[in-house]
């Protein structure tokens, strides 16, 4: 399920033959990670080789879209495609499987933001194919 | 076998200029370069090494060893790690000189942000990264603000202890006449100016300049015949920090690796430095590196620098007595050669006089280059008085 991405701009991602998958995800509303056949690491940024370990036997592997605010920011001053925006919150959400990805999050109110805030992933299309992987406060 | 003894900077030199409209690039690098060998007593003639960073212009350190006419060069080094570049340079250049590579090395930076600002180079599209983290919007001064709240939360850090690291800094830089910031200022008014990222207010920032400096590293029998007082490189060390396949850390920086490889070369610890240039990109910069750095222990930075620490002559760790990246310059967005500078100015005994620290004979210099919001690198120098 995606969204538009109302407020916030959505700029496409650079897409490779090495994340193709992934962002063909984002637009079915799913996200994916890579996960080690050998190591079992989940791996973050997605890619080939498994970082942990050298082995490049890695899987694409859905997980479950929540987890918890790990950092985060109100950033003021936005620069290139965010140029102008209103003020954005820049955050790394650690996964509940895990891995700590670099998102924005949207649908709070900044008096709501809090370092292990409960937050749930939502897609935001960005008009190209893929969809950018955004998280808000959770709701069930 | 270590470099530790086996170099000494013979010369240093900082543009005096803080905004330079009529200049070209090279023409700053060859500026800065001129100015380094005549303070080393020295010449183009005599260099036989050449080390540069992303800053300067052209292919690589070729394009200006060929506009310098640098005809005798037999090394070069063009390692690209972004502020912390000119202190590993420092350690390549005495590794290259005491495995008899060199004898004379040459390490330039220059650039006009503030002349000529150029729209930042965006993040190369075909970096690994770069879907992954680009489009969300992340700039400089949020992925430090992302740093600076995880260390709040995990260890209590405040905004009013970062922004004593800006007051001590804006302390020193009142004795610098070439300053952009010289006004001393206070906690509050560093809480209370533009919140850029919070936590990170405008005054958590460093500056941008224009400018450049260049630094000379010759081989001991070198030093031993100029006339100058010459700085020993006793020892250095410099480690990425990386984000371990998405189990990024934000409280900690690569100076946890490079900081004791350094010492461990040098013979000395934490204790014996008297003096210590830390790359000040913003506050957090410095906290996290003197945590980092074994000066404090992980987690109290906040408390060691809220004490008055960093404050020269008298601190029990001065440091930036130019008034650093945060008050003084930060020539090119890159802070680790301003540093070596001011490192080897106090070793000399040449540092302004309210700030000169008594009998400096160890100091520590501290670069990092990329975003502690990512991935970084870090390059620590131990550098000594010439009887050290």
């Amino acid at each position: 399920m995606t969204t538009p991405g109302a407020a916030l701009p959505a700029p496409a991602p650079a897409v490779n033959p090495e994340t193709t998958q992934f962002w063909a995800a984002t637009a079915a509303g799913r996200l994916l990670v890579k996960r080690c056949q050998d190591c079992e690491h989940l791996i973050w940024y997605p890619r080939v080789i498994c970082p942990e370990c050298s082995s490049l036997r890695t899987e694409w592997l859905q997980v479950s879209g929540r987890g918890s605010i790990y950092s985060y920011t109100v950033n003021h001053r936005g620069e290139g495609a965010y140029q102008g925006s209103p003020p954005f919150v820049l955050a790394y959400v650690e996964l509940d499987e895990g891995p700590r990805v670099m998102t924005n999050i949207v649908e709070t109110d900044d008096a709501d933001l809090a370092v292990g805030l409960p937050v749930e992933v939502v897609f935001h299309d960005t008009g190209a194919g893929p969809a950018l992987p955004r998280f808000r406060p959770r709701r069930s | 076998m270590t470099i530790r003894g086996k170099a000494h900077i013979a010369g240093a030199y900082e543009h005096p200029d803080r905004k330079i409209p009529d200049s070209s690039i090279a023409q700053v690098h060859a500026e800065v370069a001129l100015g380094a060998l005549a303070d080393a007593g020295l010449s183009l003639r005599d260099v036989d090494a050449y080390f540069c960073a992303g800053d300067a212009p052209g292919f690589g350190p070729v394009s200006m060893a060929d506009y310098l006419g640098l005809a005798r060069l037999r090394y070069t080094d063009s390692t690209e790690t972004g502020g912390s570049s000119y202190v590993a340079h420092v350690g390549h250049a005495a590794a290259a000189i005491a495995t008899g590579k060199c004898r004379v090395a040459l390490i330039t930076l220059a650039g006009l942000p503030r002349s000529q600002p150029v729209p930042r180079p965006s993040a190369s599209a075909l970096a690994p990264e770069a879907g992954f983290e680009q489009p969300f919007g992340p700039t400089t001064v949020s992925m430090y603000a992302l740093a600076a709240r995880r260390h709040m939360h995990e260890y209590g850090t405040t905004s009013a202890q970062l922004a004593a690291i800006k007051v001590a800094a804006s302390q020193h830089a009142q004795h610098n006449p070439r300053a952009m910031l010289r006004k001393p200022v206070t906690v509050d008014e560093v809480l209370d100016s533009p919140m850029i990222s919070d936590p990170l207010h405008r005054l958590d920032c460093c500056v941008i300049s224009d400018g450049g400096g260049a630094l000379v590293v010759v081989a001991p029998e070198v030093a031993a015949d100029l006339p100058r007082q010459t700085v020993k490189v006793l020892g250095h060390g410099e480690s990425p920090k990386l984000t371990a396949g998405g189990r990024i850390d934000l409280t900690y920086t690569g100076a946890v690796w490079s900081g004791p490889r350094a010492f461990t070369e040098a013979g000395v610890t934490p204790a014996d430095v008297d003096y210590a240039s830390i790359y000040d990109s913003f506050t957090i910069t410095v906290l996290q590196a003197i945590e980092d750095l074994g000066f404090c222990e992980k987690g109290k930075g906040g408390a060691f620098v809220a004490d008055g620490a960093l404050l020269a002559p008298h601190g029990r760790l001065p440091f930036n007595t130019d008034g650093g990246g945060l008050c003084n310059n930060h020539p090119v967005n890159r802070g680790g050669m301003t540093k070596v500078i001011e490192a080897v100015r106090q070793l000399r005994g040449e540092a302004s006089a309210p700030v000169q620290v008594p009998d400096c004979e160890i100091a520590l210099v501290n670069g990092n280059g990329g975003s502690l919001g990512t991935r970084s690198a870090a390059a620590t120098l131990i550098l000594g008085r010439e009887d050290a």
